[in-house]
């Protein structure tokens, strides 16, 4: 799978994910940023993956992190769960989670659950890691 | 898992009004698997991109209304480790789109569930999970939830653009 929403430059090299037909996930670094795209359903399937994969970043200590649903087809409360989850964790360590969510039909799954409110949803990567 | 379906009406003989062509009933029994939630969205929002008085927009959020409801069925099975298979029915009509979810696990009570925090709230990154209901209910046109000693049954209503138009005075 290829990087999304960068250019693909150095700092790509941490790989995890299993292709399960629903859902892969990759991490690369934009700066002090570790981007990670999601692509698939990001459900009661497929929600446990990522909040592992999360985990584990957190745990190596990586303290700012991009998470980018572009390729995400498809979300649920359980998959709103999750990124709520990781910002919780993100934040009780004093670090960072943005999060990248550029179309209207996910957005439209945040906004009815008032997490826009929670999260500042960015269009892209780039607009994540620059915003102060 | 079985499945039958009836539409659209393999006839020549199509009414004058396009949505009446494509009414009907779809039915799917699932095993309680989550592995079985991504097929349920398959194919009851195909069902419902079928009418031509439903859009796109709302397919989508029958797609997750629905899923929502599905994955509380599976649930529900788990905790009594039910092997019974969860049933789903949905009704195309003319004016809107019925599924309607049923399980047997102990019966869902809505009201007993905690309140999710305001957004501004510290509290709300406390709650992870109790946001399915809300979903169900802001996009279905109408939510009924009917738990019973023997399981719930879940209606979930999605009116056509005609309807939904009237519906709001519109």
């Amino acid at each position: 799978m290829n990087a999304r929403g960068n250019d693909g430059s150095a700092g790509r090299g941490c790989w995890s994910g299993t292709v399960s037909g629903v859902h892969l996930v990759e991490t690369f670094h934009e700066g002090p940023w570790s981007v990670t795209a999601v692509v698939g359903d990001l459900d009661v399937v497929g929600g446990p993956e990522l909040r592992q994969h999360l985990v584990a970043l957190l745990t190596e200590g990586s303290r700012r992190l991009v998470l980018d649903l572009s390729g995400v087809d498809f979300i649920d409360s359980f998959g709103l769960g999750v990124v709520v989850g990781a910002l919780k964790r993100t934040r009780l360590l004093d670090g960072d989670l943005r999060v990248v969510v550029p179309g209207p039909r996910i957005r439209r799954v945040f906004e009815v659950c008032d997490l826009d409110r929670v999260f500042k949803l960015h269009k892209t990567v780039q607009e994540a890691v620059s915003t102060l | 898992m079985t499945a039958s379906r009836d539409l659209p009406a393999a006839t020549s003989h199509r009414p004058s009004d396009p949505a009446a062509a494509y009414t009907g009933e779809v039915v799917l029994e699932i095993p309680a698997q989550m592995e079985f939630v991504s097929l349920v969205r398959l194919v009851v929002s195909g069902a419902a991109a079928l009418h031509p008085d439903v859009g796109s927009e709302r397919v989508e959020d029958l797609r997750v209304a629905v899923s929502e409801a599905t994955t509380n069925a599976i649930q529900s099975h788990e905790r009594v480790d039910s092997a019974a298979q969860i049933r789903l029915t949905c009704k195309v009509a003319e004016d809107q789109i019925e599924v309607t979810v049923r399980d047997r696990g102990k019966g869902f009570d809505p009201d007993a569930l905690p309140n999710v925090p305001d957004p501004d709230s510290p509290e709300r990154l406390l709650h992870e999970s109790g946001m399915g209901l809300r979903l169900m209910r802001v996009l279905a046109d109408e939510t009924e939830i009917r738990p019973s000693s023997s399981g719930t049954c879940v209606s979930l209503v999605f009116y056509g653009s005609a309807r939904r138009r009237a519906a709001v005075g519109g």
